[in-house]
């Protein structure tokens, strides 16, 4: 029976954390938030007590990965692990921080971040194999995300470096979040504004697919350096030539052109996808509905688009994606979002700041990933 | 009764439909029929204006189409076409409602007429009605295809290949069945197909299409007995030529008062199968019986021959 068989993904899973918690550093504690620490391991830094439970669980998550086949049980030994490494540099923070001292700046280390990606790992492996409905998904991501929130607000963490960075930048925080959400969701409306149409007139004009396609993917190649560089100069003379352009914010520098560049990069892949989704309609049906009577536009909103969606969605995916990664990049140019503390914490050597940026960026490209492939595969399933 | 009156599509300087005109009888099947490329699918789309004509008129009871808003004109006029052309998206019952939700039908008639016409087509409602296309079988999917395009009550329903796709057992049934449905329910279907067989099969008349033009546009018989082109004869077959008149003609036509001790022929047998019925028997003459197993009259192997050539 499998029972008996060693998991492979298991195995590497156990070899993994098993390497990272006895040759990697589980915190790092340096003097303040710009000098280099020491590397503390985890047996060395708990209390006796606390380390022993805290292996003794570990060791259980590792049996449960190397011997158990059942996809439940392996879910829930990863959640185990998962909490039990949270609560672990939760300690590890109490523990190391002097009362008082607001100076010394515990850090996760590189063994806690390997054990998190293990952990985690074995958690998606573990969905994965569940085979969840789409919107069980999308309630285990609201779950996560409010323990992990939860977690966060009952200062859990707070010894820890990145959120002391978090407790100086607090006001920013909230603020750059949502500049962050906008730049990329702004960006993605006008394209797809944009890009519908566009693509609808690829697919009925087959001359010009070609050219558009061809070009958006020249843009596409434009490091997004290059490009806000390219656009400063143009929107720069618009500002100072139309005052109403300056007073609606379009300036060389600023969101104007994170905007702008935003929007190019995202033209490309929702024209594409429009145009591979309405070229796999079936001829037959578009060829039965308008012999039916249906106007163009029935014909358009009612079969091509209604069963090209999930491509054109697809589409619109990677680009939310990509463009939550991408904003970052606006900060250099004065656009805002999280990349500010990314930007300033490398202009500072502090890399508690570059998390403070970086974290929540996965984080938020994750949950859109998530989001967007449940409304996908929703559809998909309600057509099959 | 519609009119194609001196009818011609030409695209640049090829002319795919060439001068066609037709009258078209009211209840009753017209099948347009030659080899692929003639312009068969030109000819029927300009019928219900998927294709716009050249020049030349389609009047419908004397209407002509072109006055009318093309979405308009074909809401009233039935349209089935080769692979079925389902929406994958929606089920059964929401594919054969589209014609009458585009009308406004409110909800009750809807609902009662996709019952209806599901039951038509041996479909049990509470079985097929919720399903999606892709769950269904050819042949199914054929008929649901065919029920969509008969869902308004369209007085004239326009065929294009319809059972091109079909594997020939089920083909033949959904022929029987077309022609079932033709009766009951009055319909003027103009049918197009490449298959010379299926065209003798279904169609009272037969227009013949070459390169753009009509060549023969007659009854079935006429086509093999005086063929107008020597195209026609090539396309009806000169080999079987009889045989395929024999087949156009049932037992019960020709059958006459008297008794035979011979075997039982079906009087809605054609006579080809009677014939090959007698051949196989080794016999002279058959009892022809009606649909309740009644005899009516006697048929001999002489009178069979006498039917299977010109005059
Ligand atoms: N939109 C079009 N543009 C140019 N040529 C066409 C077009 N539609 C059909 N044709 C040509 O007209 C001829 C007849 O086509 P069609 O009516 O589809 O023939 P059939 O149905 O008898 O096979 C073919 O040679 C086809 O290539
Ligand atoms: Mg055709």
């Amino acid at each position: 029976m499998t029972q008996h068989r060693i998991d492979p993904l298991g195995a590497l899973v156990t070899a993994v954390g098993a390497a990272a918690l006895l040759w990697l550093p589980f915190v790092v504690l340096k003097p303040n938030r710009i000098l280099p620490g020491d590397a503390r391991s985890l047996i060395a830094v708990l209390p006796p007590s606390t380390t022993i439970a805290c292996l003794a669980c570990l060791i259980l998550v590792a049996l449960a990965a190397l011997a158990m086949s059942k996809p439940p049980v392996r879910l829930a030994a990863a959640l185990l692990g998962v909490i039990v490494v949270a609560a672990a540099i939760s300690t590890a923070g109490d523990v190391l921080t002097p009362p008082g001292n607001r100076v010394v700046r515990v850090a996760p280390g590189s063994g806690f971040w390997v054990l998190l990606v293990a952990v985690g790992l074995m958690a998606t492996d573990a969905i994965t194999r569940l085979r969840p409905r789409p919107a069980a998904r999308v309630l285990m991501l609201a779950l996560f995300a409010a323990v992990t929130l939860f977690a966060l607000a009952h200062g859990t963490f707070d010894h820890l470096s990145v959120m002391r960075e978090y407790a100086v930048n607090a006001g920013r925080f909230a603020h750059e979040v949502r500049q962050h959400v906008w730049l990329a969701l702004g960006s993605l409306g006008t394209a797809v504004i944009v890009a519908l149409p566009l693509g609808i007139l690829c697919h009925r004009v087959p001359r010009l697919r070609g050219g558009v396609l061809g070009t958006l993917n020249v843009i596409q190649t434009i490091p997004a350096i290059a490009l806000f560089g390219i656009l400063m100069a143009p929107l720069g003379a618009l500002a100072a030539a139309v005052p109403l352009a300056a007073q609606l914010g379009i300036r060389g520098i600023g969101a104007a052109p994170a905007v702008v560049a935003l929007f190019l990069y995202s033209l490309l892949p929702v024209v594409a996808n429009t145009v591979a989704g309405l070229k796999r309609v079936s001829p037959a049906a578009v060829e039965a509905a308008r012999g039916m009577g249906m106007t163009s536009w029935q014909v358009l909103t009612g079969v091509e688009l209604s069963l090209a969606l999930p491509t054109i969605l697809t589409g619109i995916r990677i680009v939310l994606v990509q463009n939550i990664g991408l904003v970052t990049v606006a900060a250099l140019i004065g656009g805002g979002g999280l990349g500010v503390f990314v930007f300033q914490g490398i202009g500072q050597t502090a890399i508690d700041l570059v998390l403070l940026g970086a974290i929540p960026t996965v984080a938020l490209a994750f949950s859109a990933a998530v989001l967007l492939d449940a409304v996908v595969e929703t559809m998909n399933r309600a057509r099959q | 009764m519609i009119t194609v009156d001196k009818l011609s599509k030409r695209y640049g300087t090829t002319t795919v439909v060439d001068q066609a005109s037709m009258v078209i009888e009211r209840n009753s099947i017209t099948v347009i029929v030659g080899t692929s490329g003639s312009g068969k699918s030109t000819l029927l789309r300009m019928i219900n204006r998927l294709v716009e004509p050249s020049s030349g008129r389609v009047l419908i009871d004397g209407n002509d189409t072109a006055r009318e808003p093309a979405h308009l004109l074909r809401r009233r006029i039935g349209y089935a076409i080769q692979g079925h052309g389902l929406f994958p998206h929606r089920t059964v019952a929401e594919n054969i409602a589209t014609v009458p939700r585009l009308l406004g039908w409110d909800q009750a008639r809807v609902r009662a007429r996709v019952d209806e016409l599901l039951g038509v087509f041996q479909l049990d409602p509470a079985e097929f009605a919720g399903k999606f296309p892709h769950q269904l079988s050819g042949g199914q999917q054929q008929r649901v295809g065919v029920a969509r395009a008969l869902a308004a009550e369209p007085a004239v329903l326009l065929m294009d290949e319809p059972f091109g796709a079909l594997d020939p057992i089920i083909r033949a049934k959904a022929q029987d069945d077309l022609l079932d449905i033709q009766r009951r329910f009055a319909t003027t279907i103009v049918l197009v197909t490449h298959d010379m067989d299926e065209a003798f099969r279904l169609g009272s008349r037969v227009a013949v299409m070459s390169q753009g033009r009509v060549l023969q546009y007659d009854r079935p018989a006429a086509l093999l007995t005086r063929p107008a082109d020597p195209f026609v004869s090539r396309m009806t077959g000169s080999a079987d030529r009889a045989m395929k008149l024999l087949s156009l003609t049932t037992a019960g036509e020709v059958a006459v008062p008297g008794s035979s001790n011979g075997p039982t022929v079906a009087a809605s047998a054609s006579l080809r199968d009677a014939l090959s019925e007698l051949v196989w028997r080794g016999a002279e003459s058959a009892a022809v019986v009606d649909a309740n197993g009644m005899p009516c009259g006697c048929l001999t192997v002489a009178a069979i021959l006498a039917h299977g050539r010109p005059g």
